[in-house]
């Protein structure tokens, strides 16, 4: 029997591997862009798991938004690194520090 | 029957107006319109104030006291410009408006060639308004005006060749040193608006009997009588103003000025403001004893003391100083034994036969083509004989030579001092006594170097056994420190004592003034002598504790009594010894000054005053100045407020930067674990 504790614990991991993705990660963009969505599909696990767990439907409805608002994003995300690759001729996240002080 | 108060804004404004156009409007109205303008507003002004004075005198106008504008009020004060016209401000006005024409009228020959023509009429007539603004206030605060607007007019014409060091030097000294005394000037005026809490004449002194037995613990445990308090910090201005011994020290350099504001300001007119304000105030200052004393006992030195100095300047215009300096500390004199109606005659008288010596001395630098120097003088009388007689005139008229008008003011002060039993008085007596030995030396020995013995300059085109003849004089007199280079636009190509052309006669322009300046000289004081000092003139305006009245037996009389009083021996004396070493014997001068060497050093250095000044004040304030440059703004302000500031956050930023990686990971990882501590937060505050 599979309990909501599992599904949690299973987006719990997700969550950190996105975050350590995000923190590990020193070569690629797209990698860090990965991360982001992993994240939110972890987030997306639980909204489906309360809701399927609480019979309330808008759970499922929200998961709905948020995978129409990442697909975007991984649009533009991917747009602007088309650009970048363009003008730096590298998408390595180590070299990208002109915010530095 | 009241005085008409336009004509009263007509004689200060015209000078002004004046002013203006000659000093705004210079290239428009060229150096004869520049003139032209000052001397009709000038002259405007005398005719309407010796109207004022005959409408006070002899017409019966009463007393004018009115406000004409309110300048500003504050704090429950109100400032107003106001005039009080007594008799004793008409005559000031006359004095005033009367010196400053002649003065206007000589300047047109005496700065001929001086390209700063139209800027000298704008500043001098800018000096007879300011003068006329002091003499004719009726509050503190337009008196202070007056006060600061002379200083500012002295220090400009001082200063008038700013291309001479030497003048610059003087203009900033005589500024320095009035600072000093209007100092105390305003803690004066201080001292009344906190008594009286109003700066109106009328009001403060018709409450002046408030200040009997009222005192003030200024420094703990010494209660200070308010009168004196106050009375010694106005005549701390008048000291600085009128040239009192310490404060002295500016007026003989006040001569690296053009002539004619010499005899202007530096002599008739502004100088004397300080007599006229203690005048002024006689119902303050005749509340306090202690301050009378001080007044008189350093009245007394001045009159003495700087008189001295003058027997051993070489320059025609520094003798004419000191003997400026000692005729002030008469009026001085006169002021502390409370003859206050003395001390104006003698201002009055002054004015008149000092300017005269002044243009006299003026008019010889003009023929001497702009050499001051004595020892290059002599048997000028040859050349210029209506600048001959005028100035026997005006040093007759100095030395009180009965029947002159300088005779009657004098005596009566000298007079007043021997009866007065006030603190001070014998020393005060003996002081203006031995004074007039040392007026008589020397203005006789000004007139014989000037005018009479032998000719020690050279006219350049015929060479002769003179020149090396005028060396030889010049240098058994010789001494550098006191000799002066001649103003440097004129034949400045030329040794000292040699002349381009002979000397001569100096245009109408300046004759005439001199004629009309030697004319009040001679008859002024008798004509005035017996209504001034024996008469109610000054009625209600100067106020006095019960002065006792000699006999009086008229104008003559008082003349042929002259002749059988000390003053007129001590004076023959004086004129004795000058006529006997300076006409007759003139190498008896260099054996006498060897003779007396330490004496005649302390004269030559003038008692020392201006090397300790120049030590302790002049040097002190040097070192305090670069302590705070030093110290105070590269140090604190610099260093510590603004470098240090800026030093302060740039070693913050130098930390903070370290956090700025630039990596995107190291941003998400603050977000993150700022989201955390934000949660968590939000968790343990809510989690009860």
């Amino acid at each position: 029997m599979i309990t909501l504790a599992h599904y949690i614990v299973l987006s719990t991991i997700v969550f950190c591997i996105s975050v350590a993705g995000i923190f590990i990660n020193r070569k690629n963009m797209i990698v860090l862009l990965m991360a982001i969505e992993l994240m939110l599909l972890s987030v997306n696990m639980n909204f489906v798991a309360f809701s399927r767990f609480l019979g309330d439907a808008s759970g499922q409805v929200f998961v709905f938004f948020i995978l129409t608002v990442a697909a975007a994003e991984s649009a533009i995300g991917l747009a602007i690194l088309v650009v970048l690759f363009r003008n730096r001729a590298t998408i390595n996240v180590g070299e990208l520090d002109s915010m530095k002080g | 029957m009241h005085l008409n108060s336009t004509f009263l804004l007509v004689i200060a404004l015209a000078p002004l107006f004046g002013a203006i156009v000659a000093g705004l409007f210079r290239n428009q109205i060229g150096r004869a319109g520049s003139h032209w303008v000052t001397i009709l507003g000038v002259g405007l002004s005398c005719v309407l104030s010796f109207y004022t004075l005959y409408q006070l005198v002899w017409g019966g106008a009463e007393t004018y006291n009115e406000n004409v504008y309110t300048w500003f009020r504050v704090g429950g004060i109100d400032a107003h410009v106001g005039f009080l016209i007594d008799r004793l401000t008409a005559l000031m006005m006359c004095v005033v408006t009367f010196v400053s024409l002649m003065v206007h009228i000589y300047t047109i020959g005496y700065m001929a060639d001086d390209p700063g023509y139209q800027r000298f009429f704008s500043y001098i007539a800018l000096f007879t308004f300011s003068m006329l603004m002091l003499v004719m206030a009726n509050n503190f605060l337009q008196l202070f005006f007056g006060w600061e607007a002379v200083g500012l007019v002295s220090y400009l014409l001082i200063g008038f060749w700013f291309k001479k060091p030497t003048a610059i030097f003087a203009n900033m000294k005589a500024f320095l040193v009035n600072r000093v005394g209007d100092f105390g000037f305003l803690l004066g005026i201080a001292g009344v608006l906190l008594v009286f809490h109003t700066l109106d004449y009328a009001q403060v002194f018709a409450a002046s009997d408030k200040l009997n037995g009222m005192t003030w613990e200024i420094i703990g445990g010494h209660p200070w009588s308010v009168a004196t308090v106050i009375c010694l910090c106005l005549f701390v201005g008048a000291m600085g103003k009128s040239a009192q011994v310490p404060l002295h020290v500016w007026l003989p350099d006040s001569m690296e000025g053009p002539t004619p504001i010499s005899a202007l300001i530096h002599a008739a007119t502004m100088v004397t403001a300080g007599i006229f304000m203690v005048a002024r105030m006689s119902p303050l200052f005749e509340l306090s004893d202690t301050a009378l004393s001080t007044v008189l006992v350093i009245g007394a030195t001045t009159a003495f003391f700087t008189g001295a100095i003058g027997i051993v300047q070489n320059d025609i215009k520094r003798v004419v100083a000191y003997s400026t300096l000692s005729q002030l500390g008469y009026m001085t004199v006169a002021l502390g034994v409370s003859a206050y109606s003395a001390a104006i005659f003698h201002l009055m008288t002054h004015a008149f036969f000092k300017a005269l010596l002044f243009l006299g001395a003026g008019s010889v630098i003009i023929a001497m083509h702009h050499e001051q120097d004595m020892r290059y003088m002599g048997g000028l009388r040859r050349y210029m004989p209506i600048t001959f007689i005028t100035a026997w005139i005006g040093t007759l008229a100095l030395v009180g030579m009965p029947g002159f008008a300088g005779y009657f003011s004098k005596d009566a002060i000298i007079e007043a001092v021997h009866e007065s039993h006030r603190w001070g008085a014998t020393y005060g007596y003996w002081c203006v006594l031995l004074g007039v030995f040392v007026t008589s030396t020397y203005s006789f020995r000004l007139l014989y170097l000037t005018f009479h013995g032998r000719e020690r300059f050279v006219v350049e085109h015929e060479h002769s056994a003179k020149a090396s003849a005028a060396h030889a004089k010049a240098e058994s007199h010789g001494h550098a420190e006191t000799h002066h280079e001649p103003d440097d636009h004129h034949d400045h190509h030329l040794p000292p004592g040699h002349l381009a052309h002979p000397p001569h006669e100096s245009p109408w322009v300046v004759t005439v003034p001199l004629i009309l300046l030697a004319i009040p000289s001679i008859i002024i004081g008798a004509m005035t002598v017996s209504s001034i000092l024996h008469g109610d003139f000054f009625e209600t305006a100067i106020r006095t504790s019960g002065h006792a009245e000699g006999a009086f037996s008229g104008w003559f009389g008082a003349m042929l009594e002259g002749f059988m009083q000390p003053p007129f021996w001590f004076a023959l004396a004086g004129f004795a010894v000058s006529t006997y070493i300076y006409l007759f014997n003139p190498s008896i001068a260099d054996r006498i000054q060897k003779a007396f060497h330490p004496i005649w050093t302390m004269l030559d250095r003038k008692y020392w005053f201006d090397p300790i000044y120049q030590a302790i004040f002049a040097r002190g304030s040097l070192l305090l100045g670069r302590g705070l440059w030093k110290g105070g703004d590269v140090g604190v302000i610099d260093n510590v407020i603004i470098d240090g500031s800026a030093a302060t956050v740039g070693r913050v930023a130098g930390i903070v930067r370290w956090i700025q990686s630039g990596y995107l990971y190291t941003y998400a990882f603050a977000m993150i674990i700022g989201l955390v501590v934000l949660l968590g937060g939000l968790w343990w505050v809510m989690r009860v």
